[in-house]
């Protein structure tokens, strides 16, 4: 069952984009000026996805599909007009469909509260459908089979034929079975839509018992099908197969000419085709007849009438028939070069891939060091060439994880939509710079710490449209996301025209929590960067969104484990700006390499400001504590001696060196033995026995084969921060004491 | 799995088990060795217990084969999975042998 579990996944990583594709359109269906582009989109997306659960035997699927249908044909044809109350409703549609597919995917059973909600949604789409179809205009039901066109019976000289059933006729491409399609299962959904009165399968391309694969479909099918279903419906059976396969649908009382295409654009012998419509019943033996006769006459004439425009003149086919195959048309052919130019890869390959370019850059260092010893020049010369090769190899290598973040921008367009309800305010989401590039990892965790960004600037940024009015703002709040590239790291900025931080507000509560101390001096930009602070939160009342004080803290957690800085901007009453800054890529660091007791060091190198010699004057050295200070040019510059903290043991060089870093909004002095230099390097994480191990984030294998471990610094700057403050609550509460 | 018995009268076989895409490329050379081996072949399908259209078409290959050769084929003891494919593909009259039928 491989192959059909294989196109099962197919289907439903399909109907996953398409569910994406419906989401987005809906959302932009009331601001479109013209809807009905939009509309017909949104209809074939849930048509396909209804379609080829049909052929999987999904019936949950199938059922509830065919009720958002059902909506948004009469929504299509203009019955009923939408607004965003439906549109709603089609969205909470669209998740329940999503639901249904998660379910198929994890073989799960729908929970019992989702599958309540599923059927009430069902209910009030019917009820919707109902009740629009009463108000709408009075017209004949598009998918009814009666509207096949009779007012031109005069004017066309090709009659129509007698039958009341539907003819379908298939030729299998070979590859189907491999494919994993079965042709018995398409029947078998096929009865599902009506019955099948007569059937006749061909197989006139069998070869001789010797020759024939086994594994190779020779089959088709002529089946005279008597059915209410509309034309959609049924070619819908076929929606898997109609790109390789030959597939003529020919609804009832379809006029004669429609049969002679039939047996022109199929392999077997006329005569013998027509037999068998006779035989199936879909043609009487004078229609046959006639049809033939007819053929020739066409043919003696030889007009050449691209086939669309024949079979539209001549009123045979349902024009939104037309409209969704030539739209299909379209959409497999955009597909089709799509998949040219881009291939689908497993995420785990690519990410062996890295590893392996990893090891390469490591090895090639390697040998590239060697070669330098040996003083051989033409080695190394031929070493420094393979060593440019290397790094191009490994910078294309990185370049095929990077992906847009569009994507992931424009899934808060829903977010904003239903948050901004929820508040009872008028946000719109305006997204720039969707096209900017980063990698894949990068992407996956930003979203959450943006989520939060987003939902915090519409809670507490963005006020209620009548506050906004009497500050003389437009009703209509405004959040923007924008990303672009700036040296290196990617930018991304969430801003909003929202109130602003309140500065008084923030160093107020700041103090109360002993954050900033009495008469200690903040400057505009120090102050709302507080709020990044653990624990911290201005908000009046606690909303479900946030203010519960979890949060900002969390964010800048987040992004700080990916190596990045937030900051925020404001001016008060005119609005706020986050922006992050990360790195374009986890897999790889510019770092700074160190020793220590013959063990190597890296720290990032973003975080180093300088580099300064540790004379015994200039510090304050307690040997019993990891930290002490040093004057820094007269600025007191707390350090960490590495040696201790790590217990590496030894002698203390006469000379150390301290590396001055920035994080966290401070500065902290790391000591070391030797000062090695720059070092671009991968990074490799460090296995579960070490996921506790304080201070360290990863490791990686220099030059000479030995292994370096990179220094977490925000966690050791961390750590610092708050013995030292815990230190200054304990000396005030001691002095309180003494008082 | 197809096993193949020579008698007096010609061959015997009888399948067992699934005639699907999965197991058709072993099935055809089973097949083959049995077509070619006797004038008269009795196929019992009593033991498939799933059939889809790789596995018809296997059978539509012994027959037009054995057509071929101007050797006979019966297919006898239809399994209920089997007829039902049958009906579904309309090949009952096709193979032309006796079944029971339990529709229509």
């Amino acid at each position: 069952m491989d192959e059909i579990e294989q196109v099962l996944g197919l289907y439903i990583s399909e109907s996953r984009e398409l569910l994406d594709e419906m989401e987005l359109l809906l959302l932009n269906l009331e601001n479109e000026q013209d809807q009905a582009e939009s509309l017909n989109a949104i209809f074939r997306a849930a048509h396909t996805i209804k379609g080829s659960a049909g052929i999987f035997l999904l019936d949950d699927v199938v059922h509830f599909t065919h009720g958002v249908e059902s909506l948004l044909d009469k929504m299509r044809d203009g019955k009923i007009a939408s607004n965003s109350e439906l549109t709603s409703l089609l969205l909470d549609c669209k998740d329940h469909i999503s639901l249904l597919l998660d379910n198929v995917e994890h073989k799960t059973v729908l929970a019992d509260h989702d599958f309540l909600n599923g059927k009430a949604l069902l209910q009030t789409l019917i009820i919707v459908v109902k009740q629009g179809g009463t108000d709408g205009p009075k017209e004949p039901p598009n998918d009814n089979t009666q509207l096949v066109p009779t007012q031109d019976v005069e004017r066309e000289n090709s009659p129509k034929v007698l039958s009341d059933n539907w003819h379908i006729s298939v030729r299998y491409h070979p590859d189907s079975f491999r494919f994993g399609m079965d042709p018995l299962a398409i029947l078998r959904y096929l009865t599902t839509l009506g019955d099948i009165e007569s059937i006749t399968t061909l197989f006139p391309s069998l070869p001789s018992a010797s020759e024939m694969d086994p594994e190779t479909c020779y089959l088709g099918y002529e089946i005279n099908f008597n059915s209410q279903a509309n034309k959609l419906d049924i070619e819908g059976a076929f929606d898997f197969i109609r790109d390789d396969s030959q597939v003529h649908i020919i609804p009832p009382s379809s006029r004669i000419s429609d049969f002679i295409t039939l047996i022109e654009s199929l392999p077997e012998q006329d005569i013998q085709l027509g037999e068998i419509l006779v035989q199936s019943g879909s043609l009487t033996p004078n229609e046959l007849e006639f049809a033939l006769s007819l053929q020739r006459q066409l043919k003696s004439q030889s007009i050449e009438v691209p086939l669309g425009t024949l079979v539209v003149n001549n009123g045979l086919t349902q024009q939104p028939v037309l409209e969704s195959a030539i739209a299909k048309q379209n959409q497999i052919r955009d597909v089709k070069t799509k998949e040219i130019q881009s291939v689908r890869v497993d995420a785990e390959k690519l990410d062996q891939l890295i590893n392996l370019v990893g090891e390469l850059v490591i090895a090639g260092a390697s040998s590239s060091l060697h070669a330098h010893r040996s003083g051989d020049r033409v080695l190394i010369e031929s070493f420094s060439m393979l060593t440019r090769l290397v790094e191009e190899v490994r910078d294309a290598a990185l370049q095929l994880r990077m992906v847009q973040i569009g994507a992931t921008f424009t899934r808060f367009q829903r977010v904003v939509r239903d948050v901004a309800k929820e508040l009872g305010k008028d946000i719109e989401l305006v997204i720039t710079g969707a096209e900017t590039e980063l990698d894949k990892t990068v992407v996956e965790k930003i979203s959450d710490p943006l989520m939060h960004l987003v939902r915090n600037s519409m809670d507490h940024g963005i006020e209620t449209p009548d506050v906004r009015m009497d500050n003389q703002k437009c009703a209509k709040g405004k959040i923007t996301l924008n990303a672009y590239h700036d040296s290196g790291m990617i930018v991304i900025e969430v801003s909003d025209d929202g109130a602003g931080l309140n500065y008084e507000k923030i160093l107020k509560k700041a103090q109360q929590k002993g954050l900033v101390l009495e008469g200690e001096t903040l400057d505009v930009q120090e102050v709302n960067n507080l709020i990044f602070e653990p624990g911290f939160s201005t908000a009046d009342s606690v909303t479900n969104l946030s203010g519960r004080g979890v949060g900002m803290d969390v964010v800048k957690r987040n992004i700080t484990d990916l190596r990045g800085t937030v900051e925020v901007q404001s001016t008060f009453g005119h609005g706020a700006m986050f922006s992050i800054r990360l790195p374009l890529t986890l897999a790889i660091i510019d770092g700074f390499l160190v020793e220590i007791e013959k063990s190597s060091f890296v720290i990032p190198l973003n975080m180093v400001l300088e580099c300064v010699q540790l004379s015994e004057g200039n510090s304050d050295i307690d040997p019993n504590t990891q930290q002490s200070y040093i004057n820094l040019r007269g600025e007191v510059l707390p350090i960490i001696r590495l040696r201790s903290l790590f217990n590496l043991g030894g002698r203390v060089p006469k000379r150390e060196n301290v590396i001055v870093i920035s994080c966290l909004g401070s500065k902290v002095g790391l000591v070391v033995d030797k000062l090695v230099g720059e070092y671009h390097t991968f990074i490799k994480p460090l296995g579960n026995i070490f996921i506790h191990i304080q201070g360290i984030s990863g490791s990686t294998v220099i030059g000479s084969g030995e292994v370096a471990l990179i220094l977490d610094v925000p966690n050791l700057v961390q750590k610092i921060l708050t013995t030292e403050s815990a230190k200054a609550l304990y000396s005030q509460t001691e002095r309180m004491n003494v008082q | 799995m197809l096993t193949f018995t020579e008698t007096d009268q010609g061959g015997r076989a009888h399948i067992e088990g699934p005639m699907t895409i999965h197991n058709a490329m072993n099935l055809k050379s089973q097949f083959m060795g049995a077509l070619s081996a006797s004038q008269h072949l009795e196929l019992n399908l009593a033991a498939v217990t799933e059939i889809d259209a790789a596995g018809l078409q296997l059978l539509i290959m012994a027959k037009q084969h054995q057509i071929h050769i101007q050797h006979e084929l019966n297919l006898i003891n239809h399994s209920e999975t089997v007829l039902a494919a049958f009906e579904m593909m309309g090949l009952v009259s096709w193979f032309n042998d006796p079944v029971i039928i339990t529709r229509q």
